[in-house]
């Protein structure tokens, strides 16, 4: 177990500084704001993703709320990674990110990009969860519109 | 960071280096390095005497309890009912009929609810408990509450996580039926005044429970001096087996009490017309019961008495207080739990760095700790704070394991720059 494949500088990074963290309060004309929250209830973890669909695209995104470094910064670079795709390649990238995670030494899709960093998480199965936290609470708000989405 | 720790005068005649070896388990290496297990107060480690005493159950007695005339039979409910002697005599009960056999300390709780509370208690009456409990001394309660009508009152804490004594004694009414509380806190260590909690209680007419998971490791326990009502326990946090636990109950009680779970065993006669209950406290269980975790955890009193109960809370006391005192130096940590009277446990947080990141960098270097609310969320949410790390001590622990997770922190510090 090597510490430092679970936190690279990149996570580091953004869990000091997450990018797009806030909430989006009000539609854009033509925009429509989705919301959910994700809870996993054995470490605490609790965030909020706000997001604005323009038709089948994200146009715009944002989370908060308070977790560990993990899952901090997989929401952070989640945000970076899904704006301007649309509903299909989000599903993608979060079926690509889950395979990232949970298998071990798989060669990160170069179609990962900043993602990747989270390699090193599949050596630490105890926090596959904390990194999958915000994927599951996005889903929620593109599927299902508003929900509690619960990794545990 | 670990030459800094400095050794304290060790306990009187207390070799935990010996007692180490007791314990096959402490001898696992663990990512690399030999385990540190500090993770006691969630479930401790069995010695060998314990592993023996079950195994030599299992190949020599097995047999079921109270059911034959043959040889293991007898056997085996000997041993059952010699562990329950055991027991009585740990807690100092007046007889065996008040020491039911339960999973665990949760399962106690949850019988005394529904068989105690539960047909007694009328809207308007209240049970008592304290900001400090472990949810198994909650939820039991707000299904009482929602099943009979009755309130639940919650006694205050203060922020060194020290139950207000005065405001328990006010919010003790004519109306409380049962006060509830932990003998000690799981999450913050902090040791409850329980005999002026049951006299109070006892002056205005109301029944108490003691959650005594946390105490009855580091304590000496007496029932019949502390005059509580109930005392449960769980086998595997005073170095047993899962799955075996305590319910002491004062006889009048519990013969008052309906049997909570029909079956074998807590019957006297059946018949499609009516069945008689068996006597107690043969009555409360109901089916097999866990005989070789009854043997286990009989083994497991015999060896801390063998230690020495005062000895070993002693020796544990040293580890407390060099524990928080080397914690205490490391920059942005912070205690929570800082009660004058604690027993053995410490809960942390390190500033920057969330706990389960903690939890997973201590792990990497071979340290054990809970990381989480503890089952505990009311405990967290008064401190404001989602989780902490927290090291809990046994019999077995040394100074060098309190230099390792200092030296584990250390390492966190150093990851998060």
């Amino acid at each position: 177990m090597d510490l430092k494949e679970l936190y690279r500088d990149v996570i580091l990074d953004h869990n000091r500084h997450p990018r797009n963290f806030g909430t989006l309060d009000s539609a854009a004309p033509g925009g429509e704001l989705r919301r959910a929250e994700g809870h996993n209830p054995l470490c605490g973890d609790r965030l909020t993703v706000s997001v604005l669909l323009d038709g089948d695209r994200v146009r715009d995104i944002r989370f908060e709320g308070s977790g560990c470094a993990i899952s901090t910064a997989s929401a952070s670079l989640m945000t970076e990674a899904v704006k301007g795709r649309d509903r299909a390649a989000v599903r993608a990238l979060f079926d690509r990110v889950h395979t990232l995670l949970t298998h071990h030494d798989a060669t990160p899709d170069p179609a990962l990009g900043k993602l990747a960093a989270l390699s090193g998480v599949s050596e630490f199965p105890a926090r596959v969860k904390c990194a999958t936290l915000s994927w599951h609470t996005l889903n929620a708000a593109l599927e299902r519109g508003a929900a509690t989405v619960s990794t545990e | 960071m670990a030459a800094s720790v400095t050794p304290l005068a060790p306990a009187r005649g207390y070799d935990a280096a010996r007692v180490r070896r007791d314990f096959p388990i402490l001898a696992t290496s663990v990512n690399g390095h030999p385990l540190v297990y500090l993770d006691s107060a969630a479930s401790s480690q069995r010695p060998l005497a314990v592993l023996r005493a079950v195994d030599d159950y299992e190949r020599h007695s097995h047999a079921n309890v109270h059911r034959g005339v043959h040889a293991l039979s007898q056997a085996a409910t000997s041993a059952y009912e010699g562990a329950r002697e055991r027991v009585r005599r740990f807690l100092n009960a007046r007889a065996t009929r008040e020491i039911v056999f339960v999973r665990g300390t949760t399962e106690a709780i949850n019988l005394v609810a529904q068989a105690y509370a539960r047909p007694r208690l009328r809207p308007g009456d209240e049970i008592l408990i304290t900001a400090l409990e472990h949810h198994a001394n909650i939820v039991p309660w707000q299904m009482v509450c929602e099943q009979t009508g009755c309130s639940l009152k919650v006694a205050p804490i203060d922020r060194r996580g020290e139950l207000i004594c005065e405001e328990l004694e006010k919010l003790l009414s004519p109306r409380t039926r049962l006060v509830a509380v932990a003998h000690v806190s799981n999450a913050l260590g902090t040791v409850l005044p329980v005999k002026r909690i049951v006299e109070a209680a006892h002056a205005r007419g109301a029944v108490v429970l003691i959650d005594g998971a946390q105490a009855v490791p580091h304590s000496r326990v007496d029932v019949t001096a502390l005059g509580a009502d109930f005392y449960a326990f769980s086998g595997h946090k005073v170095y047993g087996p899962t799955g075996i636990g305590v319910l002491y109950g004062r006889e009048e009680l519990l013969a008052a009490m309906p049997p909570w779970q029909g079956g074998g065993e807590m019957i006297l006669t059946v018949s499609f017309e009516k069945s008689t209950y068996n006597d107690l406290p043969w009555k409360f269980e109901a089916g097999t019961p866990n005989i070789s975790g009854a043997i286990g955890l009989g083994a497991a009193l015999d060896y801390l008495e063998g230690l020495g109960i005062e000895a070993v809370a002693a020796h544990e006391a040293q580890l407390l207080a060099l524990t928080t005192a080397e914690l205490a130096r490391i920059p942005g940590i912070t205690l929570v739990g800082t009660a004058p009277h604690k027993a053995a446990v410490v809960s942390f947080t390190l500033a920057g760095v969330h706990a389960h990141d903690l939890g997973t960098i201590l792990d990497a270097e071979g340290v054990a700790v809970r990381t989480g609310h503890h089952c505990a969320m009311p405990v967290m949410t008064f401190f404001g704070i989602p989780a902490t790390a927290r090291a809990s001590f046994g019999c077995y622990n040394t100074e060098d394991d309190v230099a390792r997770l200092i030296a584990a922190v250390g390492k966190a510090r150093e990851v998060f720059g």
